[in-house]
């Protein structure tokens, strides 16, 4: 627990941010988020701007701006219930080296949850049975229990988590984008993140002896296969046998 | 009897006019091609089937029970299952169409209409029943020996009764258990899985941890059953001050920190579906949806009643511990709940 502490008090300051980089990050804001995040950052709010609402960016750290960023949900495309990811990783309208820029530039306003170092995304040596029982009793109920995601009110999801990058899963936590709620350091602990990035790694890699995965949600998905597909084979086949022939 | 019900069938057959359509003979019936070829169909998808089972104690022994193929559609998965599958399957489905398609094509296709025959046994047969089964009274002394008559009652009587004092083992009634939970005062509030303590500041604003007691793993040690943590779980979830519109009691929470039973008082979910953004927690199981902002009431879905707000204070340590038990049953209703 102390070690965790540490990290994250220590973190902010880790991120040693040049002053062209937080200058270069500045005007990249500038030309793509002030319009709905503010000049200063300080955030819109619908009364002031229809239709290009954000939330003030001061304090959200740089692990907000490189999640959002990062997996092209931010710059929006469009308002709605639901921030969607976006095109994959590599095809994203910024690269890391002006998300790194934006994230400094955010970092610089007041402080926040860092970028995870490479250290602290290293779960090879994770627990992976401590991993799955945390997600279960943290992350199962809107990600589902193999991580492929969930409904939740009013038109939002829980997105599946099983393609997501490593330093991605352990952003969110850490900043709670959009429905999330936020998993801080010191109540889930950077080695129990790796852990759950390690159990949803894992997940993601298992074979589906059985054959169709069907989102892997179980007894509800193969329930309506069996009834549609499996049932109206039958129905087929025996329409078939009551035909007259010909 | 008989001759009028076959008479009434063949009336009423006429009268659907199902006899007036003439029959029309099959292809193969007239046509020695057409029924060569059915005589093919039928052998070839006996000979698919033959086939298929020979695959599959190929299939048996050529694959290992751990080597996983990429199926298209479906993936990947295991090559033995999916070929001993296929082959079984293609087996009985070619045996049952041969099968059919040879009944269809080539088998009988004469339309025949078949008489009931009247289901009541005749009057003579009824009497001669009725006469054995006198017979057998008689001779077994059931009449004649009131002893045994009697005593064969008395057995037959109180046979139910073991059923009747098994229902005991559905008691002991409940008593106050739905009532209670381990909370109690200074009991501190820990992480559920890790069983970390908390401290205010670990959790941020728009924060949640899913909490249990402190004391949850000894009650689980001695007791041995999970029924402390199905009463006992609860969300702790931390906002901004100004963003509590009300909550159960005006001091309950501690600068923004709330706690909330995690059982849903519709039938009893864990419900951990928490929206930060709005403060809305969701129950997966029927979508009753709980404002934490707002007293925990219901928003939307079929619960009835508010979630119980568990009152936190913060002990000497700086740690989060509970101020007692809930103030009113956690979970489901039930019956003397009032």
């Amino acid at each position: 627990m102390a070690t965790g502490a540490a990290q994250a008090e220590a973190a902010p300051a880790a991120s040693a941010a040049t002053a062209t980089q937080i200058e270069e990050g500045r005007q990249l804001y500038l030309e793509g988020c002030s319009s709905c995040h503010g000049l200063n950052a300080e955030g819109v709010s619908a009364a002031d701007k229809e239709n290009s609402n954000g939330p003030g960016l001061i304090g959200v750290g740089a692990a907000a701006v490189d999640f959002q960023v990062g997996t092209g949900r931010m710059p929006l495309a469009a308002p709605g219930p639901q921030a969607p990811a976006g095109p994959k990783y590599g095809e994203l309208p910024y690269d890391q080296e002006q998300i790194n820029a934006m994230a400094a530039y955010v970092a610089s306003l007041g402080p926040g949850p860092a970028i995870p170092t490479a250290e602290m995304l290293d779960y090879e040596d994770a627990d992976l049975a401590q991993g799955g029982e945390l997600f279960r009793a943290n992350c199962s109920q809107c990600h589902n229990f193999a991580g492929k995601g969930g409904a939740l009110t009013n038109g939002k999801y829980a997105p599946p988590v099983v393609n997501s990058e490593p330093v991605h899963i352990y952003e969110a936590m850490l900043t709670g984008p959009q429905s999330m709620p936020v998993f801080g350091e010191r109540t889930i602990l950077p080695e129990q993140k790796q852990a759950i990035i390690k159990f949803i790694k894992t997940t993601a890699e298992e074979p589906n002896p059985g054959g169709l995965a069907l989102g892997r949600i179980g007894p509800v998905a193969e329930g309506i296969v069996v009834w549609i597909v499996g049932l109206g084979a039958l129905a087929a086949v025996a329409v078939w046998i009551g035909v007259k022939s010909k | 009897m008989s001759t009028d019900s076959k008479d009434l069938a063949t009336t009423d057959g006429g009268a659907h006019g199902s006899v007036d359509i003439p029959h029309k003979p099959r292809r193969a019936d007239t046509d020695i091609k057409a029924a060569r070829r059915a005589e093919r169909q039928v052998s070839a998808l006996f000979l698919i089937s033959a086939l298929s089972t020979i695959g599959f104690v190929v299939a048996y022994v050529a694959f290992p029970s751990d080597e996983i193929i990429t199926v298209p559609v479906i993936g990947p998965t295991n090559a033995s299952n999916f070929f001993l599958g296929l082959a079984l399957g293609v087996a009985l489905f070619c045996i049952g169409a041969g099968a059919i398609h040879w009944a269809k094509k080539l088998m009988p296709d004469v339309e025949e209409v078949g008489a009931r025959t009247p289901i009541g046994a005749t009057p003579d047969e009824t009497a001669a029943a009725a006469e054995l089964f006198e017979e057998g009274a008689d001779a077994s002394g059931f009449v004649s020996r009131p002893i045994i008559r009697r005593s064969l009652l008395t057995a037959l009587v109180l046979l139910p009764i073991p059923a009747v004092v098994l229902l005991r083992d559905l008691g002991p009634l409940p008593g106050t258990k739905l009532r209670e939970t381990i909370w109690a005062d200074g009991v501190r509030v820990v992480s559920d899985v890790s069983y970390l303590p908390i401290r205010l500041s670990d959790i941020p604003v728009g924060g949640m941890v899913s909490a249990v007691p402190e004391n949850l793993p000894e009650v689980e040690e001695e007791t041995g059953t999970l029924n402390a943590r199905a009463k006992a779980a609860v969300i702790v979830v931390r906002m901004l001050p100004s963003e509590i519109r009300s909550q159960q009691n005006d001091d309950w929470s501690v600068d923004g920190v709330i706690a909330y039973s995690k059982i849903c008082t519709h039938v009893g979910c864990p419900i951990g579906l928490y929206e930060q953004q709005t403060h809305h927690l969701l129950c997966p199981c029927h979508q009753s949806t709980f404002d934490l902002a707002d007293s925990g009431n219901v928003v939307f879905g079929p619960a009835a009643r508010q979630l119980p707000q568990l009152a936190i204070a913060v002990d000497e340590d700086g740690y989060l511990v509970a101020r007692g038990d809930f103030a009113e049953p956690v979970g489901p209703s039930f019956w003397e709940r009032g």
